[in-house]
């Protein structure tokens, strides 16, 4: 059955709409789920009305690659553990940057007519190129296969400035001469190819979530570029918005770190005053605790608010810190979660992670809302989060910290702080916080430490 | 269609897109990263049509790594949405 083109072109436009309620619903955590499946039905119909297109003249190749690609991706999707999403995000990244750009090489192959379509596969080419193999250094530094310490040589950005503007040349100079040139295409392949390294290898793995979201831009903007090529608005559509959106979190992300995206993609941290050092910060001034001590100052408290960061899913402490939380509350506390927007190791991350954990999402407050009321609270507890409680980011103008946005803990009655030894975060400073009166270290491993805690407070 | 209507299309869905995203909270950030991954395997059509074309050798091979590539940011993002987002909703 062959349809006319105009009927497909009207089934894009019904997917692209459902794309876009679909993004709508992710409005608000109880219409989430109903929207994902608005979108994956304007999939479906998308996927369906295209096997019908006339050009189509064989299904062997297609019903292959469908199943394959199928198999792999259910695998992926039901296997991953939550706490690697980043890495599973980092790979789809990367598969969608490689679906434009073996879409747009087929397309170049297949012989582009016109100057658009030519300079377009040209951009899909290289952005394209550029997000697969950027994606897959970020996986490996995720998934800790390769070192997260930035990495890099001197000249490393002339290297790619070279690589960028030649790239770039060489697609202006086939599309002002309208001349495919196959030595060409294959230097843009090669040259975009090692760009994508060469951007990644020099960012450290705290920027890692601005990394990330960057790369799910690009892949959004690889697939609108292929959608020039082909003249398919429902590709143009839909690589915009997906474009749009990365831009905003990688936004997000910048924001919360006190970075530019300049500095992130240069590998570039700010520069310090003269160092700190740790010994005089913290000499004589740390209160070490026991759980039976913290299970005490937790039974008188009215409020409580936990304050999660990446060390709590390593820890796997997610389950432990519920449980707390649900003691605290049947003796009449409110208990609330304070999330960092760079808490875990991408955007929204530590959500995802309390929400397996089965904690409510209406008590997962961001930074916003919950900085205000630590003045009223009694007891904050800091479980595997450093660099994003410490006071010097508010007070210490010379710090290479200072303006980034901190979680107000100090500003609590009393301050928990759940670690195992003093060793500093990301940022590789010390944190006044931890020498502060109203502050007790409970050291030890997150998870033995909290369930320890929820022992005492039930017998006491 | 013509390259102006195309830029048209393209500079008006950023603009939509702009909105839509900042009116997602950040609790949903994960999920919105793992939902616009599987909408933008819509690439899948491109490449339905390139592996279906019948030309060289080379096109079918490019068009296939395309359809595969495709469906797995298609299939495992929606399915690892629905996933996250299935916690998000109990209770």
């Amino acid at each position: 059955m062959q349809i006319a083109q105009n009927w497909i072109d009207i089934a894009y436009l019904i997917a692209a709409s459902l794309f876009i309620l679909g993004i709508k619903g992710l409005a608000k955590p109880k219409t989430a789920v109903r929207g994902n499946l608005l979108a994956a039905s304007g999939m479906g119909i998308a996927a369906v009305v295209t096997l019908l297109h006339h050009s189509i003249v064989s299904y062997e190749v297609i019903v292959a690659g469908l199943i394959i690609g199928a198999v792999i991706g259910a695998i992926l999707a039901i296997k991953v553990q939550m706490t690697s999403m980043p890495q599973l995000i980092a790979m789809l990244n990367g598969f969608g940057g490689g679906a434009s750009f073996a879409l747009a090489a087929a397309e170049y192959f297949k012989g582009v007519d016109t100057t658009v379509a030519m300079a377009a596969s040209g951009a899909a080419i290289l952005i394209g190129a550029v997000t697969f193999t950027g994606s897959f250094v970020a996986f490996a530094k995720l998934q800790e296969l390769i070192d997260g310490q930035p990495k890099g040589f001197p000249g490393m950005k002339l290297v790619n400035l070279i690589l960028l503007v030649g790239a770039v040349a060489a697609i202006g100079y086939m599309t002002v001469t309208g001349q495919p040139n196959d030595t060409l295409f294959w230097g843009v392949v090669v040259a975009a190819a090692l760009l994508g390294v060469m951007l990644v290898m020099p960012i450290g793995g705290a920027d890692m979530p601005v990394v990330i979201a960057l790369l799910n831009s690009y892949s959004g903007l690889a697939a609108s570029a292929a959608g020039f090529v082909m003249g398919n608005s429902a590709l143009i559509i839909t690589g915009s918005l997906v474009g749009a959106s990365g831009l905003i979190l990688t936004q997000i992300m910048c924001k919360a770190m006190n970075r530019s995206l300049t500095n992130v993609l240069f590998g570039v941290m700010a520069e310090g005053g003269e160092a700190m050092d740790a010994d005089e910060v913290y000499q004589g001034k740390i209160k070490a605790s026991s759980p039976d001590e913290v299970a005490m100052i937790l039974e008188t408290a009215q409020r409580v608010v936990i304050v999660p960061g990446f060390g709590l899913a390593m820890a796997q402490a997610q389950h432990a810190v519920r449980d707390l939380a649900d003691t605290l509350e049947a003796r009449g506390a409110t208990v609330e979660y304070a999330i960092h927007p760079v808490a875990g190791r991408m955007p929204g991350h530590m959500n995802v992670l309390l929400a397996e954990a089965e904690v409510s999402y209406d008590k997962l407050k961001d930074m916003d809302t919950i900085n205000p009321t630590f003045e009223q609270t009694d007891v904050a507890i800091v479980i595997g989060a450093n660099d994003v409680t410490n006071p010097l980011a508010r007070e210490d103008k010379g710090s290479p910290i200072y303006g980034m946005p901190i979680l107000n803990v100090d500003k609590a009655r009393t301050v928990v702080v759940v670690k195992r030894s003093l060793s500093p975060g990301f940022a590789g400073l010390p944190n006044p916080l931890f020498a502060k009166d109203n502050t007790l270290m409970l050291f030890g491993d997150g998870k033995q430490a909290i369930i320890d805690t929820t022992a005492a407070l039930k017998e006491g | 269609m013509d390259f102006v209507a195309q830029l048209t299309v393209f500079v008006l869905a950023i603009f939509l897109g702009f909105e839509l995203i900042t009116k997602v909270p950040p609790t949903l950030h994960t999920p919105l990263m793992s939902g616009s991954n599987a909408i933008s395997g819509i690439t899948l059509v491109g490449a339905l049509l390139a592996a279906g074309h019948g030309g060289s050798t080379l096109i079918s091979v490019l068009g296939f790594i395309a359809v595969v590539l495709a469906t797995i940011n298609v299939i495992g993002g929606f399915m690892v949405t629905n996933r996250m987002l299935a916690m998000f909703k109990r209770k």
